[in-house]
């Protein structure tokens, strides 16, 4: 898969789990940059990531992750 | 919705659930609205989230109040001003083997991890206490899923010691507790963790991470299952099953294989499952389920497959047998109709996608759950929750028997040219009186279920019908009929409020399993009656319009009261004087308590 195609899959997760279709994350997207984006959305975003890619964040990455780039590159090392 | 259906997509419902809502929230159907307390020994926002989408899609619009983290303990002994002012129609304990205090260690004696069970026990016990004579409201309690090791291994499940035995302990006072205690309820999570797997469940990354007792994925689960407590308090469980029969009840089609050819009893694997399947619905017929068939067969022939030998079920166990060639939706409409409920209390069983997807989109609000193959059938309704059982009374196990007796006071009917001479020849007697504390259950359950002859929809939690029966502000009657063809039990209730000489109605209804019967006019014969006895000299009846209760529109009208008002939104208030009013039934003979 490459970097493009999980982004592309990754902002699908985004807009479903924040249900907004205007969603664009790059690289440097933070929880700042999205309204809902809060502690207790997190596990819920964490939780869909983990099924869309068929793979687990290890208990440190979860809270310990940036940004979106972040996400991405465990993303690619799990895959 | 299907989407919150038994076999749910967990990830699914968590990730799309802002949309669900939102779905849920622009369908239009109309939905009681309750107050909701949960009370967290861990984190519940996604549970409480998710529990919202199972109750809107079962006709409950939740508002929430949650106690910060993990304070369920002392908002119950010591609520703050904003518990307090929510007054919750129902409290939900979500506790966890995360919240038991103190486990037995190896070195403790057998007294010693007794009074540990009591102290544990006594700690949740004065919670319920509290929480019962603050609100008076139901109350659901989890009980406690297993721990996820086991420090003695195969004995901690038997001694005294082990961790699996102290919660296998605990978890019995809480169930002798909920035994004695009208109005509490166990949430069953040891038998969901337990289905989901344990090791899943309890992975302990959650609780580390979050705080939650449970894995993400299992959140639905749960709230599903709590979900069903809950709709079942408030009176939204189905009521009769509307079963398909070739492929569904046995294996084959007896128009075409015959009936010796009919795969069911034990002669194969399919055919036991199918007998198992027969057996599963021949005791929930017994828990109150009422059955009837809606089959595209010939008559004959669908019956001759219920005579089959082996089979677990008769003929005689279906209240209604619609074997025919009409569409599904139609024959369901009117089983529905001829049982006087509504379409949406009904459950379609069937193994045919076609014909689920057709009853579904012709009649929103049945529910047709996926009948993929007869191994699953058992565990699919059974999970759905359908008739989650809450309170259980004796008019339950009688449920089937009366509705049959119904079916034949109809055939009856058809011989009688006069309709008073029908109802003459039933030989009615009925008991109308004051409460009596035998049938106060019976009498809650019917404030919570009866929606179509109810005049102002209003319900009552158990507490609160304990306070109106021991108030003397009150009148009240309940009315239980027999005829000659069985026992009705309690249908009807009605409860006025007593201000100067005016009795203000706050209640009347009546099962519509006695529709017809001039039943209302009896109990309106005594209601009068007692007025006069306590210096009433004018009813006051109103009426509020709901989306189900339009045939008792008129009823105060027809009971020969004048309208006196009507506001934009079809509320309308009624009086009449008591004075010169004259008694109405005539084929009815009444009795009091003294009777029973």
């Amino acid at each position: 898969m490459s970097e493009e195609e999980i982004y592309e899959r990754l902002n699908d997760v985004f807009r479903d789990v924040f249900d907004d279709d205007t969603i664009e994350v790059d690289d440097l997207t933070t929880a700042d940059d999205i309204d809902d984006w809060d502690s207790l959305e997190h596990i819920n975003l964490i939780a869909a990531v983990e099924k869309e890619f068929g793979i687990k964040f290890r208990m440190g990455e979860v809270s310990t992750m940036k940004d979106v780039g972040e996400m991405v590159e465990i993303i690619m090392s799990r895959i | 919705m299907v989407e919150l259906q038994y076999p749910f997509d967990s990830a699914y419902i968590m990730k799309k659930r802002r949309s669900l809502r939102k779905a849920l929230l622009a369908d239009g159907s109309a939905r009681i609205k309750k107050n909701i307390a949960v009370l967290g020994g861990s984190t519940t926002n996604d549970i409480v989230s998710i529990m919202e989408l199972f109750l809107l899609d079962q006709g409950i619009e939740p508002t929430f109040y949650q106690s910060e983290y993990a304070q369920y303990w002392q908002d119950a002994m010591f609520p703050g001003e904003e518990l307090i002012s929510f007054k919750p129609d129902i409290v939900f304990i979500h506790t966890t083997n995360r919240n038991i205090t103190a486990f037995p260690k190896v070195t403790d004696s057998r007294e010693a991890v007794n009074d540990l069970l009591a102290g544990e026990f006594d700690r949740f016990r004065k919670m319920w206490d509290a929480l019962s004579s603050r609100f008076g409201c139901p109350i659901i309690q989890n009980n406690f899923e297993l721990p996820l090791f086991r420090l003695m291994g195969n004995k901690d499940s038997s001694d005294y010691r082990g961790r699996e035995r102290f919660i296998t302990r605990l978890n019995e006072r809480f169930y002798d507790h909920a035994d004695e205690t009208p109005n509490f309820y166990i949430n069953d999570i040891n038998y969901i963790a337990a289905s989901y797997g344990l090791e899943k469940w309890s992975n302990p990354m959650y609780w580390n991470m979050y705080k939650y007792a449970l894995c993400f994925e299992a959140i639905p689960e749960l709230a599903f299952n709590t979900a069903n407590i809950i709709k079942s308090v408030f009176g939204k469980n189905k009521k009769a099953l509307a079963l398909d029969l070739d492929n569904t009840l046995w294996g084959g089609v007896v128009g075409d294989d015959g009936v010796e050819h009919i795969q069911i009893g034990q002669e194969t694997g399919v055919a036991q499952s199918y007998y198992e399947f027969q057996s599963y619905l021949k005791a929930q017929r017994e828990l109150g389920v009422m059955l009837t068939v809606c089959s595209k067969n010939d008559e004959e022939n669908a019956v001759a497959g219920l005579n089959h030998p082996e089979g677990a079920l008769r003929p005689d166990d279906f209240i209604i047998i619609k074997a025919n060639w009409e569409n599904k939706d139609r024959n369901i409409a009117e089983t529905a109709q001829q049982l006087n409920i509504l379409p949406d209390s009904i459950v379609f069983v069937d193994d045919n996608p076609a014909e689920r997807a057709i009853v579904r989109s012709q009649l929103p609000g049945v529910c047709a759950p996926e009948m993929d193959s007869v191994e699953n059938y058992i565990r699919t309704l059974d999970r759905s929750g359908f008739f989650d059982i809450t309170t259980f009374s004796d008019d339950d196990l009688k449920r089937n028997e009366m509705y049959k007796a119904n079916a034949e006071r109809a055939a009856q009917q058809a011989a009688f040219e006069n309709y008073s001479d029908y109802l003459l020849s039933l030989e009615m007697d009925a008991v109308i009186d004051d409460f009596t504390p035998m049938y106060i259950q019976r009498i809650t359950q019917l404030s919570n279920k009866s929606n179509q002859f109810n005049v102002t929809t209003k319900r009552y939690t158990a507490a609160e019908m304990e306070a109106v029966f021991e108030s003397s502000e009150y009148i009240r009657l309940y009315g239980k009929l027999i005829d000659k063809f069985g026992d009705n039990g309690v249908v009807s209730v009605v409860i006025g409020k007593k201000d100067g000489v005016v009795l203000n109605m706050e209640l009347w209804l009546m099962s519509c399993r006695v529709l017809k019967r001039d039943m209302e006019f009896a109990m309106l014969d005594t209601l009068v009656d007692k007025c006069r006895e306590q210096g009433i000299k004018t009813i006051r009846g109103y009426y509020y319009p709901t989306a189900k209760n339009k045939m008792v529109k008129e009823l105060y009208g027809t009971f020969g009261f004048e309208k006196i008002s009507e506001d934009d939104e079809g509320n309308t208030v009624w009086e009449l004087p008591v004075e010169n009013y004259e008694k109405k039934c005539s084929v009815i003979r009444i009795h009091g308590n003294e009777a029973l």
